[in-house]
């Protein structure tokens, strides 16, 4: 199996969809001519021309409101923001059109539109261009999210994206972007709403999604290695649909559930999984559920301090010790 | 509309005997009035109100017996009314002639509505796991487990953070150790079956009697007993007595020299002042003195504490003042519990020498016997008239081995035989 990275995994994935079904199209800033500003779409204008590959001016309110309405008409659009962090300003197209539509209109009208890019903290880029808005848009019933962590995952998951009759919000990582990972040539779906047992273990349960699983998968080893201690690494894959089942299996295999998060801690992602815990798991449970979280601030500018800001694999590794 | 449940009013108590209603239907109460009396396995108490209002409906009759938090009272507040309410039905109450034949050692009684269970907790601080008395910090898995199992949470060291008692904990606990959980025994009693032509009085078991038997057969099913005897030379403990009561005007008895002689030798020889504790051993920097005490159907062993550090007056004092309110079932749940060590003394009954049960989770107890009068063979190899008491230990073989407890049998005849030392 081929060895490529994260982005060309999904630069494989689009191009099939382009090559498959012509009312697939790619717009967003830069994403044409210059090749993306992460060159996630490389080559793809070139190969599939202006009218499937189109550039946007700055302006997300507007290109994301025209990708509700091109949606609505039967296209599917797949809709780069640079940054996540810049959606908030088109959040009415996302939240109330492309996520009320379905339900607003009885059931007559999908938007079938894939809403994508980068969305994660730790590059020194800022507050505003490091938010990671996974539990803003799961709160949204009629959205899905999907939030990949390796190259093999991203590509089965924007296909099945681009598939999905509803809107999904794709969240990728930049920091993930040059990764590489066995991924198949050709067409493959996973499903959304499926969650994936990347490590096996006994001990504890470390549930994560995107970078924070290869954060998990990282402690897990120095668990194994230098405690002794077996952990199973859960990654959601995706946040919405949750797929509880695997999650509650997992803990009630292990009794311990450590929740491993790049979101904040507030009425994030990792708040849900706990509820989800104390309401079905709380038999199951041999110590209380723990999270790893970003820090409760905004994205720190400063550097050293940025890099304490996410969960790394010692901080996991404390925090599992801690519960034992 | 507030129901009054039958409170918790100590540790084991899982049922109460509702003794007598101080007021009846219609009355108007205050917060802080006294309702009623109740009867648990230890002691009569009085049951105040924390409710105010019209007492509405009485559930319970006088004598009725019902689980900790059954409802046992209506109170409605001014200008509420009763409603549709269920009327709650107490638990059964004693076993009709034709019980059957197996009947567990708990009354299961009717499940406890939400509410119940929710002021049965906030009377008695239970956690999840019913055996246990008292708020111990375990996970909902160890809770589990330790129903499944019959293991008391409150008999469990927890090693997880903070001391929580995880599933570890529980799943390497010996099962129902020190105290079981009642009905755990997995042999089946052996009941009586009527006797043709037989007259009988069928007497429903007490609170008390409850806590005795499960208590006991808990002691003689799982603690391996062994007894060591000593006869002593009670000749300086009469003399002593006499002298002391001549120079002092006090009185004291027998029993009082034998007690203050038990709680001294205790702290010499501290590895029998010792508890055992599933895994490790207990051993008690002080001496917390159990008496057993008779009283009308049964016995208690109310506790005193650091008796090493009394007199004998104080002790003799303290005997005195526990076995009057133990009568009058007057004793507070506390005062029965801390124990260290045992004694129980059968003498004024006239019984020379007898072998007592383990009182768990102590590991020791003494049973004294009554001073007799027998001959002796003395220094001289002449036959002569003695003064003898008899003094048996039963241990528990897991905390004590027969040569430490020689060793402690050796300090308190040597104490007994020399009281004068009790008075340093």
């Amino acid at each position: 199996m081929p060895l490529i990275t994260y982005r060309q995994a999904l630069n494989d994935a689009f191009a099939e969809e382009l090559t498959r079904d012509e009312n697939v199209f790619l717009m967003g800033e830069e994403v044409a001519q210059y090749n993306g500003a992460y060159k996630v779409t490389e080559g793809l204008w070139k190969r599939f021309g202006s009218k499937r590959v189109i550039d946007t001016p700055i302006s997300e309110a507007a290109f994301l409101g025209l990708g509700v309405g091109a949606a609505m008409m039967g296209l599917r659009p797949v809709v780069e923001l640079m940054f996540w962090s810049f959606a908030y300003v088109g959040f009415d197209q996302i939240i109330n059109n492309a996520g009320c539509v379905r339900y607003m209109s009885g059931g007559l009208i999908n938007v079938p539109m894939v809403i994508r890019g980068p969305a994660n903290g730790g590059t020194n880029v800022g507050a505003t261009h490091s938010h990671t808005p996974e539990n803003f848009l799961a709160n949204t019933p009629g959205l899905k999210v999907v939030c990949p962590a390796t190259p093999y995952d991203a590509k089965g998951l924007m296909i099945s994206s681009i598939r999905d009759n509803d809107t999904v919000c794709f969240m990728e990582n930049t920091l993930l972007y040059g990764d590489l990972g066995e991924v198949p040539e050709g067409s493959y779906t996973i499903p959304l709403g499926v969650a994936e047992v990347k490590r096996e273990g006994l001990d504890v349960s470390l549930i994560a999604h995107g970078r924070a699983v290869l954060t998990c998968l990282a402690a897990a080893e120095i668990l194994a290695t230098e405690h002794g201690i077996e952990a199973e690494v859960v990654d959601l894959r995706s946040i919405r649909p949750l797929d509880e089942e695997t999650i509650l299996n997992s803990v009630a295999k292990t009794h311990r559930a450590i929740l491993v998060d790049e979101n904040k801690p507030f009425c994030g992602v990792s708040s849900q999984i706990a509820a989800l815990l104390a309401e079905h798991a709380f038999d199951d449970l041999d110590a209380p559920v723990l999270r790893v979280t970003a820090l409760d601030a905004p994205a720190i500018y400063s550097m050293p301090l940025e890099k304490l800001q996410l969960p790394d694999a010692q901080a996991v590794v404390a925090k599992v010790l801690s519960s034992f | 509309m507030p129901e009054i449940t039958m409170p918790k009013l100590s540790d084991t108590m899982t049922e109460g005997t509702l003794l007598r209603w101080h007021k009846k239907k219609g009355d108007k109460i205050e917060v802080g009035d006294i309702l009623a009396e109740v009867e648990t396995d230890k002691a009569t108490m009085e049951m105040e109100s924390f409710e105010e209002g019209t007492l509405a409906d009485i559930f319970v009759p006088e004598g009725g017996k019902v689980l900790v938090g059954a409802a046992l009272a209506l109170v409605l507040k001014d200008g509420e009314k009763a409603g549709d309410k269920p009327k709650a039905s107490p638990a059964p109450t004693a076993p009709v002639a034709d019980a059957p034949a197996a009947r567990p050692a708990v009354s299961t009684g009717r499940p406890l509505t939400p509410r119940a269970r929710a002021a049965a907790l906030r009377s008695g601080g239970a956690g999840g796991n019913v055996n246990a008395g008292v708020r111990v910090k375990s996970t909902p898995l160890a809770r589990k487990i330790a129903d499944a199992r019959g293991v008391r949470l409150d008999a469990v060291k927890g090693t997880g953070p903070g001391g929580r008692i995880i599933a570890f904990d529980v799943e390497s606990a010996p099962v129902g150790s020190p105290a079981p959980a009642a009905g755990s025994s997995s042999v089946a009693a052996i009941l009586p079956t009527p006797i043709a032509g037989m007259p009988e009085t069928r007497v429903p078991l007490s609170g008390m009697r409850r806590v005795i038997a499960e208590r006991l057969l808990a002691s003689k099913t799982q603690i391996p007993h062994f007894y060591l005897s000593i006869e002593i030379d009670a000749a300086p403990m009469m003399a002593f007595r006499k002298e002391y009561i001549a120079a002092s005007g006090g009185k004291i008895t027998f029993n009082d020299i034998a007690l203050s002689a038990v709680a001294r030798a205790a702290m010499q020889k501290p590895k029998v002042n010792a508890a055992f504790a599933g895994d490790a051993i207990i051993e008690y920097g002080s001496v917390n003195l159990s008496v057993a005490i008779a009283v009308e159907d049964g016995l208690v062993t109310p506790v005193i504490r650091d008796a090493q550090k009394l007199s004998l007056k104080e002790i003799s004092a303290a005997v005195k003042d526990l076995a009057t309110r133990a009568r009058d079932k007057k004793l507070k749940p506390d005062e029965y519990a801390g124990g260290t060590i045992t004694v129980s003394n059968l003498g004024s009954y006239g019984i020379e020498q007898f072998c007592a049960i383990v009182n768990p989770p102590q590991a020791a107890i003494l049973a004294v016997g009554a001073i007799v009068k027998k001959p002796v063979v003395n220094s001289c190899d002449e036959i002569e008239i003695g003064h003898r008491m008899s003094i048996t230990l039963s241990g528990d073989h897991r905390v004590v081995d027969g040569a430490v407890a020689a060793e402690y049998m050796t300090a308190l005849r040597k104490l007994l035989e020399s009281p004068a030392l009790l008075l340093l």
